[in-house]
């Protein structure tokens, strides 16, 4: 099934028209990259990259959600092999009963398998637990020339690593092998507590790596002075059976998705606006207990934050936003603060701004995380935004920091290599597999990848 | 790509020279700096315009172009869209004379006619379809009010733009959901070398405010600009003057 269709990253900016291609079998997938156009063929999965990396302006995009079954499954050793479509939350849903978990799981579970290879995602507890391609076993590549390889990171560690955060370019994941960990319970024991500032927070996040391996805090960036960078932060831990009170030891492993309230179409634009905003990091921040210990949550509500309403990108509404999210390396607090001040002397008030500390990084060359500070803030689109983050593209790049392709949507071409000195290394690796750009999207063009 | 927050990494002037449409380019140089095409006629006016984009950080090439001459134009656009995406196109060139009927020979109106009109249909058609396989791309149509309602001292202009702005109002509605967008622009009396020789008039413009009016309108997706703004109420109240009255006003 083919059809032409506009489309746009989470964000819902800058629409571009595709031929869309809802995979049915590989073979059909295998004809469409080998008769690929000049324009292309990028393979998209549920569209929660924020910028253009699943657009593919005149070419095909390959919508792989439709290929999602379970093709074999280990459950005396947690591996589990299943097709790229599948998304997080169903591979959850499916493994917690088992008492198996995803080891790696983003802010949200509307995200595939592999979309989750291609940006090499990472959790709230990267520091612990490295992105989600440290704990893939392998995976089903369909490259350029048309054939199907399975690609270990053992036997083919530059392909792996390259597709690893390669945004697609190395060819379509067709599947995957996942290794899961174990868990006792669908439950999280977790702490919540506030800081009053942007040094309080810092100071506490550092203090916790040890003894929390999932955390992350949220920031407000829209209130000025010395109360720039207040924070909450939320850490926990997998609930063991014995964390749990006698009466809910039984359905421990329950898994509950979150139940959404979805956000209808048509919001104008103007509903989250620098007043609502403030009220709303008011209210979160005055919300949050001062400190809570030891609170148990479902999975789902902890590891999920943005899923608690569906379709939130409408808020919005129809010229959309873009979320800029960094990292910068420890030691590089100045910058950090920098960038912090730079935001909150603009006018442009991030809505959840989420500040986080990132553990050692994985060997692909675009993927994200490195250790140190990563601070993601959404922010809504308009031209005079466009100065603002070019100049924090430029701090963030000197302090030795890089900006996050699945949420880019707006950088300049010409930062990319100082943000990843191993830049030359994917390009490399890309131009061996596939010399005809046979795969490529908006975003590929738009940063010369 | 036009980025999500507006910004292109390409553009491509037909009619390399015009003040209005190197004042856009500059508007978007002040931003990033980006990839221009200039296409004119080859003469010391587009070196030197070229000479200044440079200088103001663009990376620019320029091409032989005379919007005149349309049996060309295909091969050439086709040729630049060859090089790289691009991402505005806008069409700025155009030709104005004053003249009384008693003054105007038939070969020059039949010129003016071929550049304002033929031309920008025929880039207009070529642009489009190139953009169509690129699946992105915005369409800068620099039309008049003089089209809005054509006026006696001014017909022959007038007409070609009333022409050339309703192909590229339809153009636009033809091109809905294809990833490419047509702007009409619809300025005022605008302070250029085209009407240097002119008496200013009422509501007059510059360059520089049809530059932002212009880049705004890429960014937001609106398809129809006035400048100045005020142009669209002024105008809608002539266009239904009675005729009778209309010839009489001092225009």
């Amino acid at each position: 099934m083919t059809g032409g269709r506009l489309l746009t990253g989470w964000g819902g900016t800058a629409p571009t028209r595709a031929t869309v291609l809802s995979s049915g079998d590989g073979p059909a997938l295998a004809e469409a990259v080998r008769y690929a156009g000049e324009r292309g063929v990028i393979a998209r999965g549920l569209g929660r990259s924020y910028g253009d990396a699943a657009c593919n302006g005149g070419g095909i995009v390959v919508n792989m959600t439709a290929r999602a079954d379970v093709l074999a499954w280990d459950l005396d050793r947690g591996l589990i092999s299943v097709e790229a479509g599948l998304s997080l939350n169903e591979l959850l849903a499916l493994a917690i009963p088992h008492g198996w978990f995803v080891p790696v799981l983003p802010g949200t579970g509307q995200v595939t398998i592999g979309g989750a290879i291609s940006a090499d995602v990472h959790g709230k507890n990267h520091h612990a637990g490295g992105t989600f391609c440290r704990h893939v076993a392998s995976f089903d590549l369909l490259t350029a020339d048309g054939l199907v390889r399975t690609v270990t990171p053992n036997a083919d560690f530059e392909v792996f690593w390259a597709t690893a955060g390669g945004m697609g370019l190395t060819g379509l994941v067709l599947r995957a092998t996942v290794r899961l960990v174990q868990v006792e319970t669908a439950w999280m024991v977790v702490d919540t507590e506030r800081a009053a500032d942007l040094d309080t927070v810092l100071a506490e996040l550092a203090d916790g790596d040890e003894r929390y391996p999932y955390s992350a805090a949220w920031v407000d960036l829209g209130t000025g002075g010395a109360r720039t960078g207040r924070g909450v932060l939320t850490r926990g831990r997998h609930a063991r059976r014995d964390d749990l009170p006698p009466a809910m030891r039984s359905g421990s492993l329950l898994y509950r998705p979150r139940h959404q309230l979805t956000v209808p179409p048509g919001v104008p634009r103007q509903v989250l606006n620098r007043c609502s905003l403030s009220m709303f990091n008011e209210a979160w921040y005055r919300r949050a207990p001062r400190h809570r210990r030891g609170e148990l949550q479902p999975m789902s509500d902890f590891l999920y934050p943005l899923d608690a309403v569906g379709r939130w990108n409408r808020l919005y509404g129809s010229r959309g936003f873009v979320q800029y999210q960094f990292v910068l390396p420890f030691g590089a607090e100045v910058a950090l603060r920098r960038v912090v001040a730079q935001i909150t002397a603009s006018k442009h008030a991030p809505f959840l701004a989420v500040l986080k500390r990132l553990g050692s990084a994985d060997p692909g060359p675009l993927s994200f995380p490195i250790a140190g500070w990563t601070l993601a803030l959404d922010l809504a689109a308009s031209p005079e935004l466009g100065p603002l983050l070019d100049q924090l593209d430029d701090l963030v790049a000197e302090a030795g920091g890089r900006v996050y392709l699945a949420k880019d949507a707006r950088m300049r071409a010409s930062v990319l290599p100082r943000m990843y000195s191993r830049l030359d290394d994917f390009r490399a690796i890309r131009e061996a597999l596939d010399p005809r750009r046979v795969f490529n999207s908006d975003l590929a063009r738009r940063l010369a990848l | 790509m036009i980025d999500a927050l507006g910004t292109p990494q390409s553009l491509l002037l037909l009619g390399g020279t015009s003040d209005i449409g190197l004042a856009i380019a500059y508007r978007y140089l002040s931003l990033r700096r980006i990839r221009i095409v200039l296409a004119g006629r080859a003469s010391d006016r587009l070196d030197a315009a070229s000479a200044r984009l440079i200088a103001a950080g663009a990376s620019v090439e320029t091409v032989e172009f005379d919007a005149a001459n349309t049996d060309p134009h295909e091969s050439l656009i086709e040729g630049i869209f060859a090089m790289g995406d691009i991402d505005v196109a806008v069409v700025a060139f155009g030709l104005l004379d004053q003249q009384c009927i008693g003054d105007l020979r038939p070969s020059r109106a039949v010129e003016i006619a071929r550049v304002n009109y033929l031309g920008a249909v025929s880039v207009g058609v070529t642009l489009a379809r190139a953009m169509c396989r690129q699946g992105h791309g915005a369409i800068v149509a620099l039309s008049s009010v003089a089209g809005e309602r054509v006026r006696g001292s001014n017909f022959l202009y007038g007409s070609t733009k009333a022409g050339m702005d309703a192909f590229y109002t339809g153009l636009g509605d033809c091109l809905a959901g294809s990833g490419v967008r047509v702007v009409v622009v619809r300025p005022g009396h605008v302070r250029t070398k085209m009407t240097a020789h002119l008496p200013d008039a009422p509501l007059a413009t510059t360059p520089d405010a049809v530059a932002a009016a212009v880049t705004n309108a890429v960014w937001s997706g609106r398809q129809q600009v006035w400048v100045p703004r005020l142009m669209r109420p002024v105008m809608s109240v002539l266009r239904h003057l009675p005729r009778s009255v209309f010839r009489r006003l001092p225009l």
